[in-house]
């Protein structure tokens, strides 16, 4: 540990090896694309997209070993990474990975039941390997208007990605998904040029500046007059990206329809690298503007949020619709986060947004596992999975149980700690708030759930066409889902590993 | 250039972009709208080299080429393709009709000038006293997205927002730094690349591009 520690800083903040550290998870993906462009869906283009994730995973290990301490990272002027950065890379390495091992026999699944062909999986093979691209370039781009535009590729590369299947439900979530995620970004662009223009007259020079460091060094010197019509609509803008109310109205029907792996991508990943970039806007915000201003605007929006999906999952009948709108939900409490915005919230914030990204990419996953098993997403359809499917239910209502917030998962901890610094910052009132609405989505979720585990296999409600039940789950599905459960526990009872670079992170993006 | 020819230049081509927007309103032939997004291209081209010869800066000519090619040649390219394949020339009855259009485009306007006074104090000058063009053009792309039906109609809103944008950009900050408006520019040639298959897509599943066939996912 020490070795590469010293290696890293030995190399200077923009060394060879922090430009390795950083092209790395770019570069690899765009090779394992290139594969997939080349020769098509092979067992080797699907293992070299995990190893594209590993890559990630193994940068953002070696970017926080090198951040923790505070220091940054720099390509040229254009890539940037500080221990908020390298948190954000290590969510999408893990999920990355647990989501492109799960690929590898969902494809195979696919198109063995005749589902896809050869052309569908290519596409696969390639848009989800650039999907990964653009999310590290979001979250590495030093200025905040090339990370908008990756924000804005991710919509791009996973369109096709959400229509793989065909037909006019898959076609109607993709309209529905370009369009709403599009003209939404396209409102934080208009927030995005609002602050290059209030940069330019805020002494930093003529021409101004997007690069954050620049603008969080001198943020108390933007015009509130700008800022005040600029931040609404960059939190309404990265808010449709991060599923959040008025603008969720995509996430639903997209997630509910992307293949499983996708899903849990963009539920696990890009939805917090959203997130990510509001977490970065709030920092030059809250010293622009007042406090009081900004935490009202994101508390109302995270609240709303979380209504929303409370009310949604009760009635809920399609079980990827249920781990959806649960998405919802808990962007609505990384939200909560945002708004209280103290180190503390911030570290709790990361350690939920690591949590709920495990806990979504192994429910897809299984979520997968259990359409192609029992050939329906109705909630009614899957009765009594714990008894023919033991290790796929398993896994399935372990992850339930972390989404819950159960113990000894991590998501028990970062809620017990996003409710401690809200309160602290005394906003007792959202915790109460808060809380029924969980209590409602407790009650929904493990009502559903305890159906689909449990319930008797009453006559007439299963579809005629439901295919006879594979044995059990295949060790190459089941794998990288246990793997995920058991990264939640450990960072649920033991969160060293982690402790130095969340506080490092919160440093850079909590304000007291 | 005399500062008086500036400023009039300046407020015939914002002038041309505001009246433009608001003809889309009316228009409900599906290519005569596209003819106008086409001069709508060319003003926002004219307003880019109109803001380079102020700054005398070459890198603003080059972005005042990349609109041109991009905003009135590649883009309705794409949109006359998707209506040669569909066959369908007007728009379908819409929401709500012309005169209410029209008198909702004054209103927006007029909101328009509202939202942008705490932008032009920061900085008043004739270039970002002309900012409520800008933010106009927005409004009246965000009404043509809620109030239209048809899939490509969907599609010159959001291209309509998308310039209202970059005329924001252009009158605020005399463009945003290159490498961004170079992102920005392959985003938008994409997302309508990507609408373009859906639309034919949808044509094929649905028979129609009609949105209010989209209500098969729902709670």
């Amino acid at each position: 540990m020490m070795a590469i520690s010293e290696m890293v800083h030995a190399a200077a903040a923009s060394g060879p090896a922090a430009t390795a550290v950083l092209l790395a998870p770019m570069l690899a993906p765009l090779v394992a694309a290139s594969a997939a462009v080349l020769v098509g869906w092979r067992r080797a283009v699907s293992w070299s997209a995990v190893a594209a994730s590993v890559v990630i995973l193994v940068s953002g290990v070696l970017a926080a070993v090198a951040t923790a301490d505070g220091s940054v990272l720099t390509v040229g002027g254009t890539l940037r990474a500080d221990a908020l950065t390298a948190v954000m890379l290590l969510v999408i390495g893990v999920v990355a990975v647990i989501a492109t091992w799960s690929g590898v026999s969902y494809i195979d699944q696919e198109l063995a039941a005749g589902h896809t062909d050869g052309r569908g999986a290519r596409r696969y093979g390639v848009l989800v390997p650039m999907f990964l691209t653009a999310m590290v370039l979001a979250v590495l781009a030093s200025n905040l208007g090339v990370m908008w535009a990756a924000i804005e590729a991710t919509t791009i590369v996973t369109a096709f990605l959400v229509g793989h299947r065909g037909g006019r439900q898959a076609v109607e979530a993709t309209w529905k998904y370009v369009m709403i995620c599009s003209v939404g970004i396209a409102l934080a662009y208009l927030g995005t040029v609002l602050v290059y223009y209030a940069s330019q007259h805020a002494g930093i020079g003529e021409q101004g500046s997007l690069d954050w460091s620049v603008l969080v060094a001198n943020a108390d010197q933007l015009d509130p007059g700008v800022m005040r019509v600029a931040v609404p609509l960059l939190v309404l803008g990265f808010g449709t990206k991060a599923g959040l109310m008025p603008m969720h109205s995509w996430l639903p029907d997209a997630h509910s329809q992307a293949p499983a792996p996708v899903s849990a991508l963009m539920s696990g990943v890009l939805l917090s690298v959203a997130v990510y970039a509001l977490l970065r806007y709030r920092v030059v915000a809250v010293a622009a503007l007042d406090l009081q201003f900004v935490r009202s605007l994101i508390l109302v929006v995270a609240l709303a949020s979380v209504a929303l999906a409370a009310s949604m999952l009760l009635a809920q009948r399609d079980y990827k619709r249920l781990l959806a709108y649960s998405s919802i939900e808990h962007m609505g409490l990384v939200m909560i986060g945002v708004a209280v915005g103290t180190p503390l919230a911030v570290t709790a914030l990361l350690l939920h947004i690591l949590g709920h990204g495990l806990a979504k990419a192994v429910l897809f996953c299984a979520s997968g596992q259990i359409l192609a098993s029992e050939g329906t997403t109705q909630i009614s359809g899957v009765r009594g999975l714990l008894a023919r499917q033991p290790v796929l239910a398993g896994t399935f209502a372990l992850g339930v149980a972390a989404l819950l917030g159960l113990p000894p998962f991590s998501i028990f901890v970062s809620e017990l700690a996003l409710a401690r610094a809200a309160a602290d910052a005394g906003l007792a009132w959202a915790v109460a708030v808060a809380l029924v609405l969980l209590l409602v989505v407790f009650v929904a979720v493990a009502g559903h759930t305890a159906g689909m585990l449990f319930g008797g296999d009453a006559a007439g409600q299963r579809p005629p066409h439901t295919p006879p039940h594979t044995p059990s789950l295949p060790r190459v599905a089941a794998a990288p889902l246990v793997t995920g459960l058991i990264a939640l526990a450990v960072l649920g009872v033991v969160a060293w590993p982690l402790e130095q670079l969340l506080d490092a992170a919160s440093a850079i993006a909590g304000t007291s | 250039m005399t500062d008086t020819g500036y400023v009039q230049i300046l407020d015939l081509v914002c002038g041309g972009i505001l009246l433009t927007a608001v003809l889309m309103l009316w228009r409900r032939e599906l290519a005569a709208i596209v003819r106008l997004l086409v001069v709508q291209g060319v003003l926002l081209a004219l307003l880019a080299a109109l803001m380079g010869v102020r700054e005398s800066s070459t890198e603003l000519f080059v972005v005042a080429a990349g609109v041109l090619v991009l905003k009135a040649i590649v883009l309705p390219a794409v949109l006359r393709r998707v209506l040669r394949d569909s066959g369908e020339a007007r728009e379908a009855e819409p929401l709500v009709n012309v005169t209410a259009s029209l008198l909702a485009a004054a209103l927006l306007t007029l909101l328009a000038y509202g939202l942008s006074r705490p932008l032009v104090a920061l900085a008043p000058s004739p270039t970002t006293r002309a900012l409520p063009v800008g933010l106009a053009v927005v409004l009246l792309g965000f009404f043509v997205l809620v109030t239209r039906r048809r899939a490509l109609s969907q599609v010159v809103g959001f291209l309509l927002l998308d310039n209202g944008i970059t005329a924001t950009a252009f009158l605020a900050t005399a463009g945003v730094p290159l490498v961004v408006e170079l992102g920005v520019s392959l985003d938008v040639l994409l997302v309508v690349l990507v609408m373009q298959v859906l639309a034919a897509r949808m044509r094929l599943s649905f028979g129609r591009t009609d949105l209010d066939g989209l209500r098969e996912l729902r709670d």
